[in-house]
């Protein structure tokens, strides 16, 4: 009974520490932007701003939901529910500390990268449904750059696969009680990193929703929750990177002195922080050249990484 | 890369520098003496209005927001019987002040003018008028103005002779009296 309950705990508590997380990012994201633009962003709700969050919330949540009337109404309803479920679906391999952990999949790395190509038909449904060429433009985009970076994604993790002998998530971060993976990975992480800002379309890899030339992308038709929910899915999935980025080569929840529990949240906090910096910093790519950048460097790179990775293991026994 | 790499760095480098933002309600920016904002209407030393309703101010003003009626008191002081600016038109450019001949109307550094109701942006003489000369301390222009009004004949104004009587410079056998 008490281990039912002990589960029951994680699950809501992972569930619930995935959505606060991402909903605090909306605060945190535009506080960092702030900061490293020489501004101040959101600072009057609440100490330091940080109930903007729930007034953002109480605004988009009472936003008129319109539905437009050229639009594929139940695909569109579904299109931005697809991407929370498959986001969410995802964290539940990843390991916080030893127990807190949903699920230990034995095939945790290939359900995340499953779930996170499933994340492609929520965009693509919802620049369908919405009958509007600009949306249709922004998804076309974002399913060519989704599936093209998706390859070399899982490419450059299996390398880390390699090392630790196991596809479960648990078992890679305690293969790294040694030496974590981002130093005999190098490569894979850096490639792991671009594909993973491709992969939940964010600058500098936006071209899906690029403002300038598509109006808002595969989401232009959108407004109120159903707005909020991509918006809210894009958060989850810089959370879910981050937090692969440190399962995977920055040893999850190892660290001296402090619990587990808080070294995986210092880990993610400086990813998150990351992603936000690489915002602030890099302009958006042509659309040819984040193809050409993808297939013709990021791929061979992670072929080399999977071929030399495998030699040294190979030599080495 | 290395270009990509220097513009992370170089972002990143702006966490310890400050803020450009003057955080506005709680600390007022500031505002040079010059700058154009609400607009009032000034008086001359002796506390008497400046405007002389020469309608100048109305003619220049690009988007009509100035209205008003002239007016004379029993001296012969020209002044407005109304004087209304509309603020929910006016643009703030300054040609009302600068077609001004008395100094009259002046544009002040205040623009902290915000209504929830539209029609409360229209300014009246009594909104206006300030008490004091605005800009310009010592100026009045009926004191330098050759005009005759109540209490000051021509002749009496600051750095002014009396009018000289043409007929005292006549010789006097050409004097023909009408």
């Amino acid at each position: 009974m008490s281990e039912t309950v002990q589960y029951l705990l994680v699950v809501v508590g992972v569930l619930g520490g995935a959505l606060s997380i991402a909903a605090g990012l909306i605060w945190l994201e535009r506080r960092l932007l702030g900061l490293w633009q020489d501004r101040y962003g959101p600072n009057r709700v609440g100490p330091l701003g940080s109930m903007q969050v729930l007034a953002d919330m109480i605004k988009i949540f009472t936003k008129e939901d319109w539905v437009p009337p050229f639009a594929d109404k139940p695909v569109f309803v579904l299109a931005p529910a697809v991407i929370i479920v498959t986001v969410l679906l995802s964290f539940a391999v990843i390991p916080v500390t030893r127990a807190v952990n949903v699920a230990d999949l034995n095939v945790g790395l290939l359900f995340f990268l499953a779930m996170s190509l499933m994340g492609v038909y929520s965009v693509v449904l919802g620049g369908w449904s919405s009958n509007n060429k600009y949306s249709l433009l922004g998804s076309l985009r974002a399913a060519a750059q989704m599936l093209s970076y998706e390859v070399f994604m899982g490419l450059s993790l299996m390398g880390v696969v390699m090392q630790a002998g196991s596809f479960s998530l648990r078992d890679i971060v305690e293969a790294q009680s040694k030496l974590w993976f981002c130093i005999p990975q190098f490569l894979g992480l850096a490639i792991f990193v671009v594909a993973g800002l491709a992969e939940t379309h964010r600058l500098p890899f936006d071209l899906s929703e690029a403002e300038s030339e598509l109006v808002a992308g595969y989401h232009t038709e959108y407004s109120g929750m159903k707005f909020g929910m991509f918006f809210v899915g894009e958060y989850l999935g810089i959370t879910l990177v981050s937090a692969l980025i440190v399962t995977l080569f920055f040893g999850g929840w190892n660290g001296p002195i402090l619990p587990p529990f808080v070294w995986f949240f210092i880990k993610l906090s400086l990813f998150i922080g990351g992603f936000i910096l690489m915002r602030a910093a890099l302009p958006r790519p042509r659309y040819d050249q984040l193809m050409a950048f993808g297939w013709k460097l990021l791929l061979p790179l992670a072929l080399l990484n999977l071929l030399v990775t495998g030699g040294i293991l190979l030599a080495t026994g | 890369m290395v270009g990509i790499l220097g513009s992370i760095w170089t972002v990143l480098r702006h966490t310890f520098r400050r803020r450009v933002t003057v955080q506005y309600p709680d600390k007022m920016p500031y505002l040079p003496p010059r700058r154009r904002g609400r607009i009032i209407l000034s008086r001359s030393p002796d506390g008497q209005e400046r405007c002389v309703a020469c309608y100048l101010c109305s003619v220049a003003c690009p988007v009509d927001c100035i209205a008003l009626q002239a007016t004379e008191d029993e001296s012969g002081r020209r002044y407005p019987a109304f004087f209304r600016i509309n603020f929910s038109r006016c643009i703030l450019c300054g040609f009302c002040e600068e077609a001004c001949p008395t100094y009259a109307i002046q544009l002040t550094p205040d623009f902290e003018m915000s209504e929830y109701e539209r029609h409360n942006l229209v300014y009246e003489k009594e909104d206006l008028l300030i008490s004091g000369p605005g800009k310009y301390h010592d100026y009045d222009f009926y004191q330098v103005a050759g005009l005759a009004i109540g209490g000051k004949d021509k002749g009496e104004a600051e750095h002014e002779d009396p009018p000289v009587d043409l007929h005292s410079l006549l010789p006097g056998s050409m004097i023909r009296h009408a």
